[in-house]
C-alpha cells in the first residue's frame, strides 16, 4: 500500500542557496514522524512544499501515490483538503474571532451555515480542551499557549488525513508545551492521520515522534524510531540531541 | 562602478516591476470576476474604503474649491475675467481636482492600509494559513478590496465634485460679493456631463490602482515589521506615482 505522504527527491532553492537537496521522506497513516534540524536547514520547506504554499524545483509529492504536483488546480484543491497545518505562531486571522478562525474552513470553503459552523468549533474547542467562554473574544487576548490550542482546532475541524505541525512547542512554558505535546498525541490517534512535524525542541519529539528524520544540509542524513535516538551511531543526531556546540554541524552564531 | 551599468540595472528592475505588478493585476481581476464572491468580505470593504473616507473626502474637497475660487478670482481679476469664477471652479474640480485629488488622499488612507493589513498577514503566515484551509487569499482578501475600491471611488469622487463646488460658493458668495443665485446657475448652465462622467472615469481607474497597489506589495512583503513598513510606503508612492501618470493618459485619450 502506498504511504499516505510521500515525498521524493524534492529540491528547493532560494535565493542561490539550495535549501533542500534531495529529500525523501514517507509517512503512513497513524504514524507521527518528527523532523529535527537546526535553524535554517530547511525544515519549514519541507512542510510548504506539500502544502503547495512553495513550488519544488524537482521531485514529487505523492498523497496516497498520486503525484499532486502535476495535478491541475483544481484537482489540487480537492487534495488540499486532506492536510490541516499547526503554524508556528499560530498564524490566526486577527481580525476573526476565535471561532470564526476555527470554522474558516467550514464558512468559506465547505459552504457550512455560520450556525452549524459555530457548533461544530464548540465541539473542536471542547475537544483541545479550549473553553468555549473564549468563542467571541479575538485571537490577539488569548495566551500563548491558549492560540496553540485554537490553531490545533482550526487544523482539525475539518478531519484531516495528514497534519502538520511546524514547531508546536515554540515560546510555550515547559509544561504548557507538554499539554500541547499530550493534545498532538491524543489527536494524531484519534482522527488516525499521518503527522509531520519539525521541532528543535527535543523533549517534544521524544513525546510525539513514533519516528525521528534529521535534515542537514538539505538532506535527510538520519532516520529511525524515537526509541533508536540516542544509539543513532551518527554523529550529527549524537551532537543535536546532546546540544553540543562541538562536533560535525558548526554552530551559526 | 560603471553609470552605465546601474541605470541599466534601475531600468531592468523598474521594468520587471510594472511586469510583476501587471501580472498581479490581472489576477486580481480575475479573481473578481471568478467565483466563489465573498460578499460579507465585500461589504465590509465598501464600509472601510467608502463609507469611513467621507470625511477625508469633504474636507479635502471644501477646501481646495475654496482655494480654487480664490486664486481664479486673482487671476481673472487680471484680465477682467472675474465672472468666470463658477465656471473654471466647476470644471477643474469635476475634470481634474476631485479625482486626483480624492486618489491621492486614498493612496494615503487605503493604499497604506491595504499593504500594513495584507503584509501584517503575509508576515505572520495568516496568507499560508489562507490557503491551507482551502481558501484563495485572491478571492478572500484580495477581490473584495479590489472590486470595493474600484466601486465606492466614483461615488467618493461624485460627493467630492459637490462639496467642492459648494466649497468655491461660499467663499464667492461670502467674500467675492458673488450673488448666491447667479453662481449657481452660472455652474450648472456650463458644467456638462462628459466632464463629470470623465471624473468618474479616473476615480474608477484610480480606486482600482490603489486597491491592486495596497494588495500587491503587501502580498509580497517579507522580513517581519521592516518590510511591512516598506510595502506601505512602497504602496503609498507606486500608487501616487501611477495615479498621476494615468490621469494624463486618461485625459489625453478623452481631449482627442
Amino acid at each position: 500500500m502506498a504511504a499516505k505522504l510521500e515525498l521524493v527527491g524534492i529540491k528547493k532553492m532560494l535565493r542561490g542557496r539550495q535549501v533542500l537537496d534531495g529529500v525523501d521522506i514517507d509517512v503512513n497513516e497513524r504514524r507521527s514522524l518528527v523532523i529535527i534540524g537546526g535553524s535554517g536547514q530547511g525544515k519549514s520547506v519541507t512542510l510548504k512544499c506539500p502544502l503547495g504554499l512553495m513550488k519544488p524545483d524537482a521531485g514529487q509529492v505523492l498523497v496516497d501515490g498520486a503525484d499532486v504536483t502535476r495535478m491541475p488546480p483544481e484537482i489540487r484543491q480537492r487534495v488540499m483538503r486532506k492536510f490541516g497545518m499547526l503554524f508556528q505562531g499560530g498564524a490566526l486571522f486577527d481580525s476573526l474571532s476565535v471561532w470564526e478562525n476555527i470554522a474558516f474552513r467550514l464558512i468559506n470553503a465547505d459552504k457550512v451555515s455560520r450556525a452549524d459552523a459555530r457548533e461544530r468549533a464548540i465541539e473542536a474547542m471542547r475537544k483541545v480542551r479550549l473553553s468555549p467562554d473564549f468563542a467571541d473574544v479575538r485571537p490577539i487576548e488569548l495566551s500563548g499557549g491558549m492560540q496553540k490550542r485554537a490553531g490545533l482546532a482550526r487544523a482539525i475541524i475539518a478531519k484531516p488525513d495528514i497534519l502538520f505541525f511546524d514547531e508546536p512547542t515554540t515560546g510555550l512554558d515547559p509544561i504548557t508545551a507538554d499539554a500541547i505535546n499530550d493534545l498532538i498525541v491524543e489527536m494524531v490517534k484519534e482522527l488516525g492521520c499521518a503527522a509531520v512535524s519539525i521541532t528543535h525542541d527535543m523533549a517534544s519529539a521524544r513525546k510525539i515522534a513514533d519516528e525521528i528524520a534529521m535534515l542537514h544540509n538539505g538532506k535527510i542524513v538520519w532516520r529511525g524510531p524515537t526509541a533508536s535516538l540516542d544509539t543513532s551511531g551518527n554523529s550529527m543526531v549524537d551532537q543535536f540531541v546532546a546540544g553540543r556546540a562541538e562536533g560535525p554541524i558548526q554552530a551559526v552564531v | 562602478m560603471n553609470p552605465f551599468a546601474s541605470i541599466g540595472r534601475g531600468t531592468i528592475g523598474m521594468l520587471s516591476e510594472i511586469g510583476r505588478f501587471s501580472a498581479f493585476a490581472g489576477r486580481a481581476i480575475a479573481a473578481v470576476f471568478s467565483p466563489p464572491l465573498f460578499l460579507g468580505q465585500f461589504l465590509r470593504q465598501c464600509w472601510q474604503i467608502g463609507y469611513l473616507s467621507l470625511p477625508v473626502i469633504g474636507i479635502t474637497a471644501v477646501f481646495i474649491g475654496a482655494a480654487l475660487a480664490l486664486n481664479i478670482y486673482v487671476g481673472g481679476a487680471r484680465f477682467n475675467a472675474e465672472q468666470f469664477v463658477p465656471n473654471i471652479v466647476v470644471l477643474g474640480i469635476t475634470r481634474e481636482l476631485g479625482p486626483v485629488l480624492a486618489g491621492l488622499m486614498l493612496a494615503g488612507r487605503v493604499s497604506a492600509g491595504i499593504a500594513a493589513e495584507i503584509g501584517t498577514m503575509r508576515v505572520t503566515e495568516q496568507i499560508d494559513a489562507m490557503t491551507t484551509l482551502s481558501t484563495d487569499p485572491f478571492r478572500y482578501l484580495i477581490a473584495p478590496r479590489v472590486l470595493a475600491a474600484t466601486l465606492t471611488l466614483p461615488v467618493l469622487v461624485l460627493v467630492a465634485d459637490i462639496i467642492g463646488v459648494m466649497g468655491g460658493y461660499l467663499v464667492a458668495v461670502n467674500s467675492l460679493d458673488f450673488n448666491g443665485a447667479t453662481y449657481l446657475r452660472n455652474t450648472f448652465d456650463f458644467v456638462e456631463a462628459q466632464d463629470v462622467i470623465l471624473g468618474l472615469v479616473k476615480a474608477g481607474v484610480f480606486g482600482f490602482i490603489i486597491a491592486a497597489m495596497g494588495a500587491y506589495q503587501g502580498y509580497h512583503s517579507s522580513g517581519g515589521a521592516l518590510g511591512v513598513g516598506r510595502a506601505t510606503t512602497n504602496a503609498v508612492v507606486g500608487s501616487i506615482v501611477l495615479i498621476l501618470a494615468v490621469n494624463y493618459l486618461i485625459t489625453a485619450f478623452f481631449v482627442e
